[in-house]
């Protein structure tokens, strides 16, 4: 059976080979279903990847809380006292850190830098899930105290200190204020928003306050909770106390904004999700479109070899042999176009991905579903004009012009 | 068993077509043909050789009659148990050649063995040697464009003859040939025959038709009477 069936496939090839033109057009609506379908999906998953990321390096069960504009007027930062009561006052939050910051230009080494100094604590690093390169963070004393240390984002440890020389116990200058490095940070990319989260300085809170700020408000504060609790109703109690914090009156909007990072995360990944699909789904119609093409081309290849049908069936080919013969064909032809497809897919995607901005994330499982699929195609389609040629009465056909 | 003819056909009829359309062709033919035969069928167009050819050739089904062959009655057979009957023990040559274009000759050859499922060294062995018996291996990878009509011909029959079958049906076998060409083939239809396969031939040549043992003659549908060639008793003779 093997015999028959190795027969065929080289027949079906040859004679793919043969209209080669004619092959190629005919394909190029599966080729073009399967790149666009397994591109998208692809670029999908660049992007979802890609803002998983970025959500990620907000820290995981993290709420980020900053005040917002209301009719009433501008926002209103919090201050140290807000994040205490945050933190001690609600079941469920492990721990609250607030951070002030300011545009400030880095001195090193006869260079400067245009960064931002970020105040904040252990806690927040902590909270945030930020790791350091080198060096350590800061110590309760240098806390307290708010003393000039400084950690440094890779972007300003490049930009001004010389390479491959540590820069710990330098001594470099922010605006007007000196300090000592005592941690580089690790490299992180970019933020929510854009924001470039590697070229920053961060000092302690304090120091930023008194230094650069002038005050001792808090932009925002970040809220890491304990997962065993639900996060309604932390929620819930932390707009209560910044309510009753805030003065606002029963009727009032809250003039602060609390962001689940988990939540934010499941909403994008669905909302990427479906827009992946249907974008695929679009695709998936030019797939249909080309297995049309198929289905016509092989009827008017049925027509074309008639009288060659009629040979094949006058020496003894059964049917079934005829039909599977033109089966062979459409599948080969819809498989040779799903491979292209997937080739072209590859550059595609590829080179999408970069121009975008996104990883490029190889999905085996879609490239595996788009040829499978487009077999399918090759079975649905072929089917009818290889049934029918199978039908063909052998002297009709012979005697076929 | 044996004393059985190897073709039977009782009181065959076929019509085409139904109601005020329908035309019959075929209007009781009986006739039986013994194994080791060489019968030409002749007779003017529309007077049912060719019809007769088509249903002795398991291609076509009779509309009534008995058409027994190897004891087997074909006209209850299905589609694809006729079609195993002439994979098994068929041979067709067609006044066209009916090549596969773009095809070499020993491809066409080989392909009535690719349904019988033989091995590809197999297909090759046999192909090679039917080629042979044709006098073309010189040309085996050739394509028919590439080969005159004559040589066409040739192949045609090497391709019948190399599932080794009981019988070999040729419809105008030199119809499209010269009359030099046309003679060649007829030699080796003689030739093929005295190797004992039954050649079963239409032709509408007296010339050619003389080179069979049995003439059946055909009009308006039924057998008008059979005959007995000249030529071959000849050519046995010269033989022998």
């Amino acid at each position: 059976m093997f015999g028959i069936f190795g027969a065929t496939l080289l027949l079906s090839l040859r004679e793919i080979r043969r209209h080669l033109m004619r092959s190629f057009l005919t394909t190029l609506g599966i080729i073009i279903g399967v790149a666009a379908v397994i591109t998208m999906v692809t670029l999908g998953n660049g992007v979802t990847a890609s803002v998983k990321e970025d959500i990620s390096s907000l820290g995981a069960n993290v709420y980020i809380i900053f005040p917002v504009r209301t009719e009433r007027g501008s926002p209103r930062p919090f201050d140290e006292a807000d994040v205490n009561a945050v933190a001690n006052q609600i079941a469920g939050v492990e721990a609250a850190a607030g951070s002030a910051s300011a545009a400030a230009t880095a001195f090193h080494n006869g260079q400067n830098w245009s960064t931002s100094v970020n105040g904040v604590n252990n806690e927040f690093l902590r909270a945030q899930s930020i790791d350091l390169a080198e060096g350590r963070s800061f110590t309760a004393a240098e806390e307290t105290a708010g003393q000039n240390v400084c950690i440094l984002g890779p972007k300003v440890r490049e930009a001004i200190f010389v390479p491959d020389v540590s820069p710990l116990g330098e001594e470099m200058r922010l605006d007007s204020v000196s300090c000592t490095v005592i941690g580089v940070l690790e490299e992180r990319g970019q933020g929510g928003g854009g924001r470039d989260e590697d070229n920053v300085v961060m000092m302690p809170l304090k120091t930023v306050q008194r230094r650069f700020t002038g005050d001792d408000t808090i932009q925002f504060f970040v809220v890491k909770y304990d997962a065993a609790y639900s996060s309604a109703s932390i929620q819930t109690g932390l707009i209560d106390l910044l309510r009753e914090r805030r003065l606002l009156q029963e009727g009032q909007e809250n003039d602060f904004n609390i962001i689940d990072t988990a939540q934010v995360n499941q909403a994008l990944g669905t909302a990427i999700g479906a827009l992946t699909g249907m974008v695929a789904a679009i695709a998936a119609i030019s797939l249909l479109v080309g297995g049309i093409g198929i289905m016509n081309i092989m009827l008017v290849s049925v027509t074309e070899r008639t009288r060659e049908i009629g040979i094949r069936l006058a020496i003894g080919a059964l049917a079934k042999e005829v039909q599977l013969q033109f089966l062979t064909e459409a599948v080969v032809l819809c498989c040779l176009g799903g491979l292209v497809g997937i080739v072209l897919a590859f550059g595609l995607s590829f080179g999408l991905a970069a121009a975008v901005g996104v990883p490029f994330v190889f999905d085996p499982m879609i490239n595996i579903l788009s040829f499978i699929f487009s077999a399918a195609m090759g079975i649905i389609f072929g089917y009818y004009p290889a049934r029918r040629a199978s039908k063909l009465d052998p002297i009709d056909a012979l005697r076929h012009e | 068993m044996s004393s059985d003819p190897l073709i039977q056909l009782e009181g065959i009829t076929k019509t085409f077509g139904s109601g005020d359309a329908a035309f019959q062709a075929l209007k009781g033919v009986d006739m039986s043909i013994e194994r080791g035969d060489f019968v030409a069928v002749m007779g003017p167009s529309g007077s049912g050789k060719s019809t007769t050819m088509n249903i002795l050739g398991c291609l076509d089904i009779p509309t009534s009659g008995i058409f027994r062959f190897r004891g087997t009655e074909v006209q209850s057979l299905t589609r694809d148990q006729r079609s195993l009957l002439r994979r098994r023990y068929l041979g067709f040559v067609f006044q066209g050649f009916n090549l596969l274009a773009r095809t070499t000759a020993l491809e066409n050859v080989e392909l009535p063995l690719l349904y019988r499922g033989e091995s590809k060294a197999e297909r090759r062995k046999a192909g090679l040697r039917a080629l042979d018996m044709v006098g073309l291996v010189p040309w085996a990878g050739h394509t028919p464009a590439e080969l005159s009509g004559g040589q066409q011909q040739r192949v045609a029959i090497a391709r019948a003859l190399v599932t080794q079958p009981d019988v070999l049906l040729a419809d105008e076998p030199t119809g499209n040939l010269d009359s030099e060409r046309s003679i060649e083939i007829m030699e080796l239809l003689t030739e093929l025959n005295q190797s004992g396969i039954t050649v079963l031939m239409v032709t509408h040549e007296e010339e050619m038709a003389a080179f069979a043992k049995t003439i059946v003659r055909f009009r308006d549908g039924v057998v008008e009477r059979i005959e007995s060639g000249t030529r071959s008793a000849q050519i046995t003779e010269a033989s022998g």
